[in-house]
């Protein structure tokens, strides 16, 4: 093939104001992290609500990362995404509670051991609960809003009555394992052993799913088909398997959250995961629908505004979230980093 | 004339409640250009979007190299050999021109010379590789559409309006890619409203009127013929030129 007359490459560079804006959404988490320390004022219980916070908003991102990609590929608005929650931690719990000589030992290996059984057992159990939720609920109801809220919301009914009948209709009660006990003090600030765990899974859950989308080609077929579906069945890719796919590791995802939770609050309902979604859909939604690391960074300012407002005025913690909601819609309709924008 | 590479016979479309295409029946002939064209709205996009399986066929047959292609989804088309360039270039904007090319090679890796012949026919790509391929202008942003079409063996090619808005040295780019794509012998449906490159390109002509085809012809038979022209398409291509 010959070679093309060249034109004088030019790419239409953003100005200044532009860019920044780009970026504002990452800024947003340090901006909050400084005025929540100007605002608390002593630097030992800063440390220890920001730990905290950013503990609950991983999770809560771990939560919703898989709901934001179901909503992003499919246009799927799924309702019934808490009760992976609530099965995963059920699932998760019961584990933890068959093992009481590994969870009451005094033994880091074991203790960790426990969890990550827990974890594996509830992730691959929700994940196959998922893939049926999908087959026999949502599969029939693709491309019908109303319909899609009305049959995802009888899915989470039911499930939390099999709950029920499974488990029983009371509150389970349990204690973390014996290494995740207890707290370790920095900077003369007590912070939760469990807590700081929670972070340093939160991230590797967060750079493997980055890592897996922007370095493979199925997370290439995911980032697209968020964007513009149509165009890569066209390229040949069969977007519904792949959706099966992204629904199973989000309900997967959904009951690694669910135990997470649960041994970050030591109870567990049938109905923990309907509470969550409240919280859950504001993070999808501020963060921009089909956006993991939108996702992430809501997820973080969630986590981190519920737990200095309730330190600062506790009576106001219930509506911090909503009013950071209605602040990020206003400032960006679409949430901080929309991928889905043509639907 | 070869034989048919393509065929369509009584194809009917609706979308909502509109009935576009009224029973096209249409040959594309292999390794030749053939130009679909006509006025606006007369239902040449729904072809192409029939033909690739965004719009299911209510009625008639669509026939792929002998196959018949028309209850398959769009994937199954695809994989069949068949690329197709959206009127509205369809890139992912928020992936970047390396990743747009490494999903448009759908059965493996992107061959070296086949690049190679991409950035020849499309130098800027080279230059924006790593850049994200909302950030490109319009007409690169075309070059990619075209080129991520070429990243991979196609069987047939159906480019709708590749040179629209666009400033003449980047048509001539165009017309110049989609000429070295005919001389390899490509089979190629393109929807074309500027008429000297559909004159340029095309071998054969079928025009499009009310959702049906009215003419069928060869290309130069067209484009010799002023009062044919005007006749069919409302202009002749002297007065367009």
């Amino acid at each position: 093939m010959s070679v093309a007359p060249d034109h004088t490459p030019r790419m239409e560079r953003l100005r200044p104001a532009e860019r920044l804006g780009q970026a504002a959404p990452y800024l947003l988490v340090p901006v909050l992290v400084l005025l929540g320390w100007l605002a608390i004022g002593s630097p030992s219980s800063w440390l220890t609500l920001t730990v905290s916070g950013l503990a609950m908003g991983m999770m809560i991102f771990v939560m919703a990362s898989g709901l934001t990609l179901v909503f992003g590929l499919m246009d799927v608005i799924n309702f019934g995404h808490g009760a992976f929650i609530s099965l995963g931690a059920f699932l998760g719990i019961s584990v933890l509670l068959a093992l009481p000589g590994w969870t009451a030992a005094d033994s880091l290996a074991l203790n960790l051991t426990a969890v990550l059984l827990a974890i594996a057992v509830a992730m691959v159990l929700t994940g196959l609960v998922g893939w049926g939720f999908e087959r026999v609920i949502v599969r029939p109801v693709y491309g019908a809003h109303l319909k899609q809220i009305l049959v995802t919301v009888g899915g989470l009914i039911v499930i939390e009555q099999l709950i029920h009948v499974i488990w029983g209709p009371d509150e389970i009660f349990l204690t973390r394992p014996e290494a995740l006990k207890g707290a370790v003090t920095f900077a003369g600030a007590a912070l939760e052993k469990y807590r700081i765990l929670a972070v340093g899974f939160g991230l590797v859950i967060f750079v493997a799913m980055r890592l897996v989308l922007r370095r493979t080609k199925i997370g290439l077929i995911v980032r697209a088909g968020v964007q513009n579906g149509e165009m890569v069945e066209t390229l040949g890719y069969r977007l519904r398997l792949v959706f099966i796919g992204v629904f199973i590791a989000g309900s997967a995802l959904a009951g690694l959250g669910g135990v997470m939770w649960a041994l970050y609050q030591e109870v567990i309902t049938a109905g923990m995961g309907e509470r969550m979604m409240i919280l859950v859909f504001i993070v999808v939604i501020i963060g921009g629908l089909g956006s993991v690391e939108g996702a992430f960074i809501g997820a973080l300012l969630v986590g981190l505004l519920q737990n200095y407002v309730a330190f600062l005025e506790p009576k106001l913690a219930l509506v911090s979230n909503i009013g950071l909601m209605t602040a990020i819609l206003m400032w960006r309709p679409q949430g901080m980093m929309p991928v889905v924008k043509a639907k | 004339m070869s034989e048919p590479i393509l065929q369509l016979t009584g194809v009917e479309t609706d979308i909502a409640q509109y009935h576009i295409l009224q029973g096209v029946d249409l040959a594309v002939p292999a390794g030749q250009v053939t130009m679909l064209l006509g006025r606006n709205g007369v239902g040449k996009t729904t072809t192409l979007k029939t033909i690739m399986g965004h719009w299911r066929a209510r009625a008639g047959a669509i026939r792929f190299a002998g196959e018949d292609i028309t209850a398959l989804p769009t994937p199954a088309r695809a994989r069949a050999g068949i690329g197709f360039v959206p009127e509205d270039m369809g890139i992912f904007t928020d992936l970047t021109v390396e990743e747009n090319m490494i999903l448009a090679a759908a059965s493996g890796p992107l061959e070296p010379a086949r690049l190679e012949a991409v950035f020849a026919a499309f130098p800027p790509l080279r230059t924006f590789w790593k850049s994200e391929a909302g950030n490109l202008s319009g007409g690169q942003k075309q070059m990619l559409s075209i080129a991520r079409v070429m990243a991979e063996e196609r069987r047939l090619y159906l480019i709708d309006e590749p040179t629209k808005g666009l400033a003449p040295a980047i048509v001539s780019t165009m017309a110049r890619a989609l000429r070295e794509l005919k001389a390899a012998g490509a089979s190629i449906l393109l929807v074309e409203q500027n008429f000297a490159v559909a004159r340029a390109l095309g071998d054969s002509a079928a025009v499009m009127d009310d959702g049906r085809i009215v003419w069928t012809g060869a290309m130069a038979e067209l484009a010799a013929d002023a009062a044919l022209q005007e006749r069919l398409m409302g202009l002749s291509m002297e007065t367009a030129r």
